[in-house]
């Protein structure tokens, strides 16, 4: 066992956890936070995608120890009270769900895409996305939701 | 996932003196091969030894080369200005692998010491002639890797840097596998004073290799149209749900010809 602190969505969680307990397990299973979801066992799907430091990561692919004293921003952490995060917003009104499940990390994913480029194509769009597999969608209205939020965020 | 202790060292040295006392110890980098592999039960170390904080990280221009320290991750090096200018084939590598979150977790130094045969990286370090640095002494990239999945590594030896000796032009180009995104092919053209090095990944049954008859025929003239089909043998080549011996032979040959257009 051993202990690691981290900041969640500005909250401080301090907790003893077995030492090859994963970064997803921890936000999921010790802290309740359920809005991150495991999609695969090999690291592919990106339905566990989070920030750390606001950098995008697989949350799956990574022990909590890993993350100890860093800062976790998850799906939960990312709107303003009631209002959504203008990503999260941009999904609802441009259909880019259907039944959820890639969606928390989609959001995530897309979040930094978008931060961290300016004057995205379509084409960088989709392949920002290459992290993240969704298997409803088709992606169209993933993609038309980023280039809608892309413009409000920028 | 099997249990296993966690630790992480301050320094090479005491990385290397916890998994000399370890009974199975493991390194780890970004995690991105290593978590995988023991989320499916296909290694069990009894303890895993995080070089995060032994300071591996920075890019130094040496002049004739360029030298990356161990844990640069893949982003690191795809979005290095000096990486970028020196050897920009290596900044567009990094860019190319997997996706941006492994990007953004995964290493160089893990990728060398892990020497998957559909891996990036390996094509650079043979494709330039590369030499790996670890805390006993400096190893070229001909006898680094050494199979698939095999390197020259002791049991406790950490890479700390790799260096790249500059070449006159260079370029990667891979034919990515459509859902992993590691190479179905791969291939490194690097063309010094001397010579031209051309390297291939994700298709050689023994991993990464160098391949004569193309540095030959490039050596003569350095164009697309000196790869002539028939030029690439499919024998030694892999074969798999993915690709056959023959077509990835056929991929060789293309990948090559786009190689060369894009060294310009
Ligand atoms: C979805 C996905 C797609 C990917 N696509 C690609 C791709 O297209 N191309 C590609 O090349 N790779 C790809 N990868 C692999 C990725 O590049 C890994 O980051 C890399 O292979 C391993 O680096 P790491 O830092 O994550 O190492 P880790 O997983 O931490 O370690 C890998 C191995 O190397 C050892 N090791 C690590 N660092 C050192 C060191 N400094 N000294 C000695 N031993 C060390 C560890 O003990 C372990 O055995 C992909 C991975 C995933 C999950
Ligand atoms: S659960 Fe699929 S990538 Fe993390
Ligand atoms: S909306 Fe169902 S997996 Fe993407």
């Amino acid at each position: 066992m051993l202990t690691v602190s981290m900041n969640v969505n500005g909250n401080s969680a301090t907790h003893e956890v077995p030492d090859n307990t994963l970064l997803v397990t921890f936000l999921r299973e010790t802290l309740g936070l359920t809005g991150t979801h495991v999609g695969c066992d090999t690291s592919q799907c990106g339905a566990c995608i989070v920030h750390l430091n606001g950098e995008s990561v697989k949350s799956c692919s990574l022990f909590a120890a890993q993350a100890d004293g860093a800062k976790i921003t998850t799906i939960e952490g990312i709107a303003d009270g009631d209002t959504l995060h203008p990503m999260q917003q941009a999904f609802h009104e441009n259909h880019g769900l259907q039944c959820g499940f890639c969606t928390p990390g989609m959001v995530m994913s897309a979040i930094e895409l978008v931060t961290k480029n300016k004057n995205l194509t379509e084409r960088d769009i989709r392949e920002g996305l290459e992290g993240n597999i969704c298997r409803c969608t088709g992606y169209h209205n993933i993609v038309k939701s980023i280039q809608a939020a892309a413009e409000k965020m920028s | 996932m099997y249990s296993n202790k966690y630790v992480k060292a301050t320094n090479v040295n005491k990385a290397a003196s916890i998994i000399a006392d370890a009974e199975d110890g493991k390194f780890l980098a970004g995690g991105m091969t290593l978590i995988p592999t023991l989320k499916q039960r296909l290694a069990s170390p009894d303890l895993i030894i995080d070089l995060s904080d032994c300071k591996l990280t920075g890019i130094e221009d040496e002049g004739a080369s360029i030298r990356i320290g161990a844990m640069s991750r893949h982003v690191d090096v795809a979005e290095s200005v000096l990486v970028q200018n020196a050897i920009p084939a290596i900044a567009n590598l990094a860019s190319q692998i997997g996706d941006r979150q492994v990007r953004n977790r995964g290493t160089i130094g893990g990728s060398l010491a892990n020497n998957d045969p559909a891996a990036c990286y390996p094509s650079a370090l043979l494709g330039l002639g590369g030499t790996i640095h670890t805390q006993n002494r400096s190893i070229l990239a001909e006898d680094f890797l050494t199979g698939m999945f095999e390197t020259d590594l002791e049991e406790d030896e950490i890479i700390i840097g790799i260096s790249f000796p500059k070449p006159d032009k260079a370029a990667y180009v891979k034919f990515p596998n459509p859902a992993s995104r590691y190479a179905m092919v791969g291939v490194f053209v690097a063309k010094f004073s001397d010579g031209v090095r051309v390297a291939v990944t994700g298709a050689g049954e023994d991993g990464v290799f160098r391949a004569s008859n193309i540095e030959a025929a490039l050596d003569e003239s350095f164009k697309a149209n000196s790869i002539i089909d028939g030029l690439v043998s499919a024998d030694n080549l892999m074969s798999d749900i993915h690709a056959s011996a023959e077509y990835r032979a056929h991929l060789i040959g293309e990948m090559t010809r786009r190689a060369v257009i894009a060294c310009g």
